[in-house]
């Protein structure tokens, strides 16, 4: 390729219209007739449902209708599996409790909804709620998910022996007899909370069905347009072809809008057969807290063996993950925290179980990081502890136990959410973690600036660490690629996009290898009825997978086109050239035929072709790559602590990021920026906090923090190491998710080296002021 | 259904006389009975500022007021300032800067950022920073939009 788009800093094709309002989102669609859902949902988070009375709500006009569970008959039933059990790993123990439409008996979750509501307004429908009369026996919640698995505890699910959902041991070597060899065995005791997607759109769904061309079209916010329709098809008995799913531009995702067989697009389109109207729902702030999904919420009980020298002979952690309710995405999460553990590093022998149990609390299933976060967390906390406790310092000890450049690929024994082996495929970590450590001035810091600083009596603290991250996992995505008669190219994929640039990056592959401009090349992603086969927008894969499919479908034309010019042109294809929507002979350069010319060629309205020929310059091509591309970085920062307030502020912030090959590094920069917000707001703004009765506090953007712009570092000052991955044509891995994975771990570091004078440890996150004024209160008193 | 009252509004230098629900917010009114989808709801409790307009040339929360107490008053969407071919500096200068990923927040961040540069026409960071801190992003993590806001001031300078 002689890349003139790829790889450039290339202006979005999708902003004019997002900056200029005209960019169509879920909750703009009007259809003449519409009617507004609301449901009514629990305010307990484990009750027993006696009765629910909507007979009141009925009478109130503008209500169309009310449905409780009762009313769906055997259309309610408890959804599929959206990922495969991990029935591949041995001795693996699951029970699958996948989501119900609407509570029938038993209430498992504030929020859980209990009564839908349709009416000609979302404000009448929102009246009727306070119509309907419920009667519920509370039980008591399980919301701890140690205690969850004591005998006698309440279970969450009565047809089950215990409130275990999942049990998964992997092992790679001994650790046993790693730890028989060590010098040093150090544990510790790590809890991550949760954290809200926290996406500004919240979810939304509008259906319609037209009873006359026997169609449906849906229009929603999700990141799995494909299983979404495939669901909605076959609940209603429709082929695949009489369901159509948009996803219109998508208001930010980060995980939870991967979610299908949820209560709104289970029950909507059957209302809206039933009712013979389109029906909008759009999700409140409120509900998006309570109800749909969220993430984090682990309990590690870890140790690493170590030499006095530093080695690392091994690494054993067993912890518990909290799923919520109901198991429905599977063990994608606590899955990628047992690939992500060991991460960037040499470690021979490892242990890890995790025991999944279900709570009185809101589902999990992944949000960006999807469980590699507190992987990460884990090991670089062990290596902090393990560097305190060797007398080194952090950067060493990391530097001592990277995994060399030479080493690739790196088997790492353990089986990850794509029920393959995890394999490191390509990498330079020691060239990441000297970079970070040059760009912060580590040795400089740490020498004289830090003490200097100390001295003058400010808070200062300096973290470094590595992490890796998982990304691009098959099974596949496809696209169609097809130049018009117009000479435009049309780009098809099967995922959507909530903000990753796709209608930009497949546009710059395409662009590059049919030789047209940017702006002649549209993309359509996430639309069933432009191409139907594909997973999904999860796992940091979309510019990986699909754009891989992109790539090879555009090749594909790219030979139709010169094979077809060379017949046309009558010169052999070695003497063609193809650029600005042309192709020409190289010779002979005004001897040529434009892209749209050659479209009409391939493609008679009368006539005779030979047998074998395709109408068209067109092609649909699959990738799927063997095991997933995995990122790896290393990030700095420098954090200065109020001591009077406990406010913390990065001074410093440093990235140095491979992602291999990269297409547009402005778009590559904003989706590592976006994700070190989160992992900020993870570190220290951000808890989902439930009382013990399983209640969500603070269900709002008033009581739940996200980063704000005077919350983050000035400067996110970011690099690059480039190592283009083996596992794909074009080298890629992606990014989706790293600026996030890593920030826990270094703020974890940072704060306690800005109290190290007292021995501070930091277990637990998020912390907030509050909470790191106990830590140092405590670790003072000690 | 309680009684309608008349809403006589101009927005983006079009009048409209509508009758309307006293409970009726100005977001919902100006997405759903003008159609102007461009504002854009993400909390409704006046917290992540993604429905922010112009509301007699000051940025406000229309999600925080009744369309009701818009009667009498001139207010300016996003839909105001430059179309797809044309964009205004501000929006070129965010486009530039890849100040928007999944382009929710935007037109929220748009509004409340004209009326700053009137004010402030050569902000310092610091004054970019506060100036948007009440409008929520989860994608970009702020420094594209503060990048975008001093590249938008320079543009705006240098064509008036």
């Amino acid at each position: 390729m002689t890349k003139r788009i790829f790889g450039k800093p290339i202006k979005r094709n999708e902003d004019p219209r997002l900056l200029t309002g005209q960019a169509l989102f879920v909750d703009d669609v009007e259809i003449p007739g519409m009617l507004y859902a609301a449901f009514l949902r629990s305010d307990y988070a484990h009750a027993r449902v006696n009765s629910i009375d909507v007979s009141t709500a009925l009478q109130r006009p503008g209500v169309v209708a009310v449905y409780t569970a009762k009313d769906f008959g055997d259309f309610w039933k408890p959804g599929p599996l959206q990922v495969p059990p991990p029935s591949a790993i041995p001795g693996a123990v699951f029970n699958a409790r996948t989501l119900i439409p609407m509570a029938k008996d038993k209430v498992r979750y504030s929020g859980e909804p209990l009564a839908l509501v349709i009416a000609e307004s979302r404000y009448i429908a929102e009246d009727a709620m306070a119509d309907i009369v419920v009667d519920m026996d509370p039980l008591p919640a399980v919301t701890d998910m140690e205690k969850a698995l004591e005998p006698g505890v309440t279970l969450v699910h009565d047809d089950l022996p215990s409130n275990l959902a999942a049990n998964v041991k992997q092992e790679k070597g001994s650790y046993a007899e790693a730890a028989a060899k060590a010098d040093f065995i150090i544990k510790r005791r790590f809890l991550i909370d949760r954290g809200a997607g926290g996406a500004i759109e919240n979810r939304g769904f509008v259906v319609n069905w037209d009873a006359k061309a026997q169609t449906m079209n849906i229009w929603a916010s999700t990141q799995a347009p494909i299983p979404l329709r495939n669901g909605i098809a076959a609940r209603l008995g429709l082929s695949d072809t009489q369901v159509r799913v948009i996803t219109p531009f998508i208001g930010g995702g980060f995980g939870p809008k991967i979610m299908t067989s949820m209560p709104d697009d289970v029950l909507l389109p059957i209302v809206a057969r039933w009712l013979g109207r389109p029906i909008k729902w759009i999700e409140d702030r409120r509900e998006n807290f309570l109800s749909t999904t969220a993430e984090r919420d682990q309990l590690h009980y870890a140790e690493i063996a170590v030499t006095k020298e530093g080695k690392i002979l091994g690494v054993k952690d067993v912890f518990y993950h909290n799923t919520g309710a109901y198991d429905p995405y599977g063990m994608t999460v606590p899955l990628n925290t047992q690939t992500h553990t060991t991460g960037s590093y040499n470690v021979p022998n490892y242990y890890t179980e995790v025991r999944m149990v279900f709570t009185n609390k809101m589902v999990v299933t992944p949000v960006r990081g999807a469980g590699r976060m507190y992987g990460v967390y884990v090991m670089e906390r062990l290596m902090d502890a393990a560097a305190k406790k060797l007398g080194m310092d952090p950067a060493e000890l990391r530097l001592k136990n990277l995994i060399q450049p030479d080493q690739f690929q790196v088997h790492t024994g353990i089986t990850g959410q794509d029920f393959v082996e995890n394999v490191l495929d390509s990498g330079n970590y020691p060239a990441t973690l000297a970079r970070a450590k040059e760009m912060i001035e580590y040795d400089k810091l740490v020498k004289t600036e830090l003490p200097k600083l100390r001295a003058e009596g400010k808070r200062v603290g300096v973290g470094i660490v590595c992490f890796v991250e998982g990304t691009g996992v098959g099974p596949y995505e496809g696209a169609n690629v097809a130049v018009d008669a117009g000479g435009k190219v049309n780009v098809a994929t099967g995922i959507s996009t909530q903000g990753q640039g796709h209608f930009t990056v497949f546009a710059q592959i395409a662009a590059e290898q049919l030789g047209v401009s940017m702006e002649d090349v549209r993309v359509v992603t996430g639309d069933t009825g432009v191409f139907h086969w594909g997973a999904g927008t999860f796992a940091s894969r979309g510019a990986v997978v699909a754009g891989s499919a992109v790539n090879k479908a555009a090749l594909m034309v790219r030979e139709k086109i010169f094979k077809l010019a060379s017949k046309l042109l009558k010169v052999p294809e070695d003497r063609l050239e193809l650029a600005d929507g042309r192709v020409f002979v190289s010779s002979d350069p005004a001897k040529a035929i434009s892209l749209g010319e050659l479209s009409q060629k391939s493609n008679p309205t009368r006539g005779v072709i030979e047998p074998g020929v395709e109408p068209g310059l067109e092609a649909t091509a699959y990738f799927g790559p063997p095991y997933g591309a995995t990122g790896q970085g290393s990030t700095a920062m420098l954090v200065e602590v109020d001591p009077g307030t406990f406010e913390v502020k990065i001074k410093r912030f440093v990235l140095v990021h491979d992602c291999g090959t990269v297409i547009n590094p402005m778009i590559l920069e904003g989706q590592l920026q976006g994700g070190v917000q989160m992992g900020i707001g993870n570190s220290f703004y951000e808890q989902l906090a439930y009382d013990e009765n399983g209640q969500l506090l603070n269900a709002s953007f008033m009581d739940y923090l996200m980063p704000q712009a005077t919350d983050m570092p000035l400067r996110m000052e970011l690099d690059h190491v480039v190592t283009p991955s083996p596992l794909n044509p074009l080298g890629m891995k992606g990014v989706g998710e790293a600026g996030a994975i890593p920030i826990p771990a270094c703020f974890a570091q940072a704060i306690e080296n800005a109290f190290a004078d007292i021995g501070l440890e930091v277990s637990n996150m998020p912390l907030n002021p509050s909470r790191l004024y106990e830590l140092v209160k405590a670790a003072k008193n000690s | 259904m309680s009684k309608l009252v008349l809403v006589d509004v101009t927005v983006n230098g079009v009048r409209y006389q509508r009758q309307v629900e006293p409970r009726l917010l100005l977001s919902d009114f100006l997405r759903h009975e003008l159609c102007l989808t461009g504002t854009h709801v993400g909390c409704e409790h006046g917290v992540c500022g993604a429905c922010t307009i112009l509301f007699d040339g000051e940025s406000m929360r229309s999600c925080l007021i009744f369309a009701a107490q818009a009667n009498g008053h001139e207010i300016r969407t996003v839909e105001s300032l430059g179309t797809v071919d044309k964009l205004h500096p501000l929006q070129e200068a965010f486009q530039e800067k890849h100040g928007l990923q999944c382009g929710f927040c935007t037109p929220g961040i748009l509004m409340t950022v004209l009326p700053f540069l009137e004010t402030h026409p050569e902000p310092s960071e610091d004054e970019i920073r506060e100036a948007i801190d009440g409008n929520l992003c989860r994608c970009t993590g702020y420094q594209n939009i503060v990048e975008a806001v001093k590249l938008a001031s320079e543009k705006i300078a240098a064509r008036e």
